[in-house]
């Protein structure tokens, strides 16, 4: 089990409890598509994905990134067992989607990007240290059911 | 990995022209992250009296840091054969593993996405992207 302090715990929920999906999700996604261009192979079916500001102005990418952002808020709710409570998302990411676990760490670097923009100098290193934690965590939990 | 484009050169120069002034900010934060964020850098650095990402040792560290970074802009043209002395210093001297190239340059781009939120869009982050990793393959040559 992970073991988390009173300030990671307190970190996390204070940063998803501010946090603006519309405007995260999107971004966050978007720039995984533009920096790691081999991860639109996911997004056949998204339509206009021919450079930066297709993407970023893609809908479809903008509802997809919300989606995955949200995705998140039960691992907020069950820090102390993200494992479990991703188990079905984990099968699902690997049995119907084919997704490249690898690919979980690369969106989980973009999101660290984006959320450091938007909480600037109070994203500090400490709270970085906590977020990447816990996204480490989700992205471990995620990739527990390949086979 | 790719080679750097025109493109790429380009974004990178412009951008870096946008930091110009604010490299010692950019680097000492940088290296107090890379401390907090993944302690098991620490471990180069157990000559230090003052770990913690505040320590004068780690400021001084992230301005020579930043140094070497601002000096590979400037080589962008010729990266392995301009950070060929660089290269011996990490292989031969420091002998600090390749992965940690990729956590600094990580760290690296978190600062630059708080201090230019702007300025650090998608197409630049990915250029940087690109340069930083060009810069650790440089680094790296002399390794073996």
């Amino acid at each position: 089990m992970v073991e988390w302090t009173d300030f990671e715990r307190a970190t996390i929920v204070d940063i998803f409890s501010k946090m603006q999906y519309e405007v995260v999700g999107p971004a966050a996604l978007a720039r995984c598509l533009v920096v790691y261009p081999w991860t639109q192979r996911y997004f056949g079916n998204f339509g206009n994905l021919y450079n930066a500001a297709a993407i970023s102005g893609n809908p479809m990418v903008a509802k997809h990134g919300t989606t995955i952002l949200h995705g998140l808020d039960r691992a907020v709710k069950n820090m102390d067992d993200i494992k479990a409570t991703y188990a079905e998302l984990s099968v699902l990411h690997s049995e119907k989607l084919h997704v490249d676990p690898d690919n979980f760490k690369l969106l989980s670097d973009c999101l660290t990007i984006v959320v450091a923009a938007q909480l600037g100098k109070d994203f500090t290193g400490e709270v970085q240290a906590a977020f990447q934690k816990f996204l480490a965590v989700v992205v471990s939990a995620l990739g527990r059911q390949y086979h | 990995m790719t080679t750097l484009t025109a493109k790429d050169k380009d974004a990178v120069r412009t951008f870096w022209a946008k930091v110009s002034g604010k490299e010692e900010d950019i680097g000492t934060d940088a290296v107090a992250r890379m401390l907090a964020v993944y302690p098991q850098t620490k471990t180069y650095f157990a000559h230090w009296k003052d770990l913690s990402p505040s320590s004068p040792s780690a400021r001084k560290h992230g301005v020579t840091v930043m140094k070497g970074v601002a000096d590979a802009v400037s080589k962008i043209d010729d990266l392995k054969g301009g950070l060929l002395t660089l290269s011996e210093l990490h292989a031969f001297t420091l002998r600090v593993d390749p992965a940690n190239f990729k956590i600094l340059s990580h760290c690296l781009l978190v600062v630059l996405s708080i201090m230019f939120p702007n300025d650090f869009t998608p197409e630049a982050h990915v250029a940087l992207d690109k340069f930083l990793a060009a810069v650790a393959l440089a680094l790296a040559e002399k390794y073996r």
